[in-house]
């Protein structure tokens, strides 16, 4: 520990300092906090519809996949799906005729994190499409719109409103579990800065700055939040 | 009501209600698949890892029911100074909260494991205290961690709790020549605790999904104990689906026990 407590040139953008590889992990974190949210969104669209519409067998699936995921540790949970996925991946290439892949870790990650918060946003947006007032549904029936068309007209857009506050924690939360694909060896945020701490032995500083940047996306994600939730709730009564 | 042969056949028709051919077979297909796991798989290292597990499975609700308790007594002052506290006591609360809420829990256990504990040698005098043997482990900083993640998380479940027990109630409290410490004691504590108790118990199985992170500081729980497993017999599969059969099975006893807990104590719709 020399003079100054705080090295405020470890954090620089160039290669002396460490600013630029932060910023390259957070890069990473991001691409897999939209990447992984948005595949649980379209996992949970789908997984929404089969646990409202679908038939028994696929109902009872979809509640195996919601419960055992919900169940699980995410940090189990990313360990079996990141080994035994590529694993799995690799072997059926391998009987198929085809050479092993080299699957990227931002792939993985995304897969990893999607399949996690598809059992999550399955619960939200069943929740929000049942509370749907049944004559909207009945309405479009009547004027004989098809089954897509009632969907894509009036469950996405009513269901919206009731679903936003649950997808908006399941952003937060995604953000968040990003950082745990660091255990599996991906450079994301948190672990480019533990190796930038371990190489500078100036740990406090380090994890201080990527809290900062976590902090700060967690703040401007929130403020996006309150724009898109009282946008979706125009025409709504007022509550409180 | 309760005649015993009518309870009887309501429970037979509601099991043959579960009970349909499709589940049936699904059942055997899940039998079938756990079968062909403990028959294929490679399951002689379990014998010699049983005592090991065990004592992961004792660490790991150590430190799930540790931090819960600690991180409750920290999260009713954290929620009442955000309720009811001067201004001076309200932001440094609301600011813990949201600080702690908005960043990644493995970060916040890497910060203390690794920073602090780094400071901490460089203190002078601190080596020869009585803390000293403590600080040198990496227990401390675990249950340290989730400690203060659940009283962030549970200090603004009971801010919402606080500021929703009626007014009335209180003033009744008051009414009667209550001292407001006693106020507190008898009538806001309670009854926060009895609005939150469904909320907490829900936060109490999330937190048992954030134990197995102080693995990552050396700090041997359940999945301390399977990644060594997996270190030393090259095994991927086996150990995994092991600590997650385990972890399914801890959740599903803690659901059961809360909801005994629950149904004992109404606690929905007050």
């Amino acid at each position: 520990m020399d003079a100054p407590l705080i090295n405020w040139a470890l954090l620089a953008l160039d290669p002396p300092g460490w600013g630029g590889v932060l910023l390259r992990g957070f890069w990473n974190t991001l691409q897999i906090a939209v990447g992984g949210y948005s595949l649980g969104l379209l996992i949970g669209m789908f997984g929404a519809l089969g646990k409202l519409y679908g038939g028994p067998v696929a109902r009872d699936l979809l509640e195996v996949y919601t419960t055992v995921v919900r169940a699980v540790p995410e940090l189990v949970l990313i360990l079996i799906l990141y080994y035994a996925g590529t694993d799995l991946l690799n072997q059926l290439l391998l009987t198929l005729g085809y050479g092993r892949v080299d699957i990227s870790g931002l792939a993985a990650g995304i897969f990893v994190i999607g399949v996690v918060q598809g059992a999550y946003s399955t619960e939200v947006l069943r929740g929000a499409i049942k509370s749907i007032a049944p004559g909207q549904l009945d309405a479009g029936r009547a004027f004989g719109m098809s089954p897509r068309k009632i969907l894509t007209r009036i469950t996405i857009p009513a269901m919206l409103p009731f679903a936003i506050p649950g997808l908006a924690n399941l952003w937060l939360i995604a953000t968040k579990d990003t950082a745990l694909l660091a255990v599996v060896g991906f450079s994301e945020l948190t672990l480019v800065t533990r190796q930038a701490a371990g190489a500078t032995k100036h740990y406090l500083l380090f994890f201080m700055a990527a809290g900062a940047i976590y902090l700060t996306l967690t703040l401007v994600s929130n403020v996006l939040i309150g724009f898109v939730e009282r946008r979706s709730r125009r025409g709504f009564a007022r509550m409180t | 009501m309760a005649h015993p042969a009518s309870t009887m056949i309501d429970r037979a028709a509601r099991t043959s209600l579960w009970l349909k051919p499709h589940r049936i077979a699904l059942i055997a297909i899940a039998v079938a698949l756990v079968a062909s796991a403990i028959i294929f798989g490679r399951w002689d290292w379990l014998p010699n890892y049983l005592p090991r597990l065990g004592h992961g499975v004792v660490v790991t609700l150590a430190m799930l029911f540790g931090s819960a308790a600690l991180g409750f007594l920290f999260a009713v002052p954290l929620g009442l100074a955000q309720v009811t506290g001067p201004f001076w006591l309200k932001w440094p609360a609301a600011a813990f909260c949201t600080v702690i809420r908005g960043t990644p829990l493995l970060l916040q256990l890497w910060l203390l494991y690794y920073g602090l504990g780094s400071l901490f040698p460089s203190i002078p005098g601190i080596r020869s205290s009585f803390l000293w043997p403590y600080l040198r482990e990496a227990w401390p900083y675990g249950l340290a961690a989730l400690t203060i993640s659940f009283a962030a998380y549970e200090g603004e479940v009971m801010r919402g709790a606080f500021a929703g027990v009626p007014s009335g109630e209180l003033q009744a409290g008051r009414a009667f020549g209550m001292s407001p410490f006693k106020v507190f004691r008898r009538i806001w504590l309670p009854r926060a605790v009895h609005r939150a108790l469904p909320t907490l118990n829900g936060e109490t199985v999330l937190q048992l999904k954030s134990t197995p992170l102080v693995a990552t500081i050396t700090v041997v729980d359940l999945y301390g104990v399977i990644s060594r497993v997996r270190q030393e017999t090259f095994l991927t599969y086996e150990p995994l689906l092991l600590l997650a059969a385990i972890y399914m099975l801890l959740t599903a006893v803690l659901v059961i026990l809360f909801r005994y807990f629950e149904n004992r104590i109404p606690t929905r719709g007050v």
